[in-house]
């Protein structure tokens, strides 16, 4: 059975895109099919991140007004041949975007892929709804940081009033993915700690990814962070997470806490 | 120095732990997110649970607030007996 997952934050630039691209590419990588769908109509960066911008010709929009069908629109990864991008259209009309459209398409994507994950628009506005209106579960993207803590309450909120699944009386199922995350400040109390996040927020924790520079460079590239730098920590995060999805019972590892005495005492003195 | 400056530090965490915790639980009463719906489904799967094999998906439980009427309503699929032998 297909799971529709939907990405989202509430507040922008937290991750949504990067972790969409990532997830949706690690979960190809274990061999199930994946498309990774862009709601953000007018402001499109997934096709940036997967580094298909060049080959978009037809997108979300087209397959909505009748002017496209889905097979015309989808994108192969070059990479991965399981692994599918639907773009969504560069036009300014937002109301392009219909409730019947994003039913008949995510309908149809259903039937063709294991996994559908949709990379919500930022904000509570309709593109978000509707981003959101027929997933199965949700990843919340929160960074540690109190602006972020408080959309994303706000997002939990609107899963369990505007969703297709909270109209007929079910659970979406929440998950909590931290990006972003310093582990060395956090050890200093200078940043919310993991735990604070997820108790605060009282959704179970999907994954914790370290803030790092490996994820520029993906993004430079338009490699999934997955696909290009295998070795980082944050890849690493990100494949643990995809395997979670997939229920599998990966101890979530948060980076090391606090600096001991001595290793900072010299660290410090070094600088 | 660097020794002292050990003892000294920015812990700033810890209030923004506190704030968040005060202006959620004021926001959830005002948009109206309580986790009411969520917890009660838990707790009729859990005893349902106890006596037919029933998962979560099962409970659809709907609230509806009108202006002076609170309906709660419950809708649940039960196995048969052919299905859970």
């Amino acid at each position: 059975m297909a799971k529709v997952v939907v990405v989202t934050s509430g507040k922008g630039g937290v991750g949504k895109t990067t972790s969409t691209a990532a997830l949706g590419a690690a979960l190809a990588q274990n061999g199930q099919s994946v498309v990774v769908v862009d709601f953000d109509i007018g402001l499109r960066n997934l096709d940036l991140m997967m580094g298909a911008e060049r080959r978009v010709i037809f997108d979300l929009i087209n397959v909505i007004q009748g002017s496209a069908n889905l097979s015309q629109a989808l994108i192969r990864d070059k990479r991965l041949e399981n692994l599918y991008l639907l773009a969504a259209s560069q036009t300014r009309d937002k109301n392009a975007l219909t409730e019947k459209g994003v039913l008949q398409v995510i309908s149809e994507l259903r039937k063709k892929f294991d996994w559908v994950l949709c990379d919500s628009p930022a904000g509570i506005e309709r593109g978000a709804v509707l981003a959101m209106k027929h997933a199965d579960i949700a990843i919340i993207i929160a960074n540690p940081e109190i602006s972020s803590v408080r959309d994303s309450d706000r997002i939990i909120g609107l899963l369990d009033a505007k969703t297709e699944r909270a109209k007929n009386g079910q659970e979406v199922e929440k998950h909590l993915l931290i990006t972003r995350f310093d582990s060395s400040r956090a050890g200093t109390g200078e940043m919310l700690e993991v735990d604070d996040i997820s108790d605060i927020l009282s959704i179970p924790l999907l994954g914790v990814v370290p803030e790092s520079k490996d994820i520029l460079s993906a993004s430079n590239l338009g490699i999934p962070i997955t696909l290009s730098n295998k070795n980082s920590t944050s890849a690493q995060a990100y494949r643990d997470a995809a395997k979670r999805l997939n229920k599998e019972d990966i101890p979530i590892i948060i980076p090391t806490k606090k600096r001991n005495f001595l290793a900072g005492w010299f660290s410090g003195r070094a600088a | 120095m660097n020794f002292f400056k050990l003892f000294k530090q920015n812990k700033s965490a810890p209030i923004a732990r506190e704030r968040l915790q005060v202006l959620l639980a004021h926001e959830r009463i005002s948009t109206g997110r309580s986790e009411l719906v969520s917890r009660m489904r838990q707790d009729i799967v859990d005893v349902i649970a106890r006596h037919v094999g029933i998962k979560t998906d099962d409970v659809r439980v709907k609230i509806n607030h009108r202006k002076s009427v609170f309906t709660l309503k419950i809708d649940m699929e039960v196995p048969t007996a052919q299905d859970s032998s």
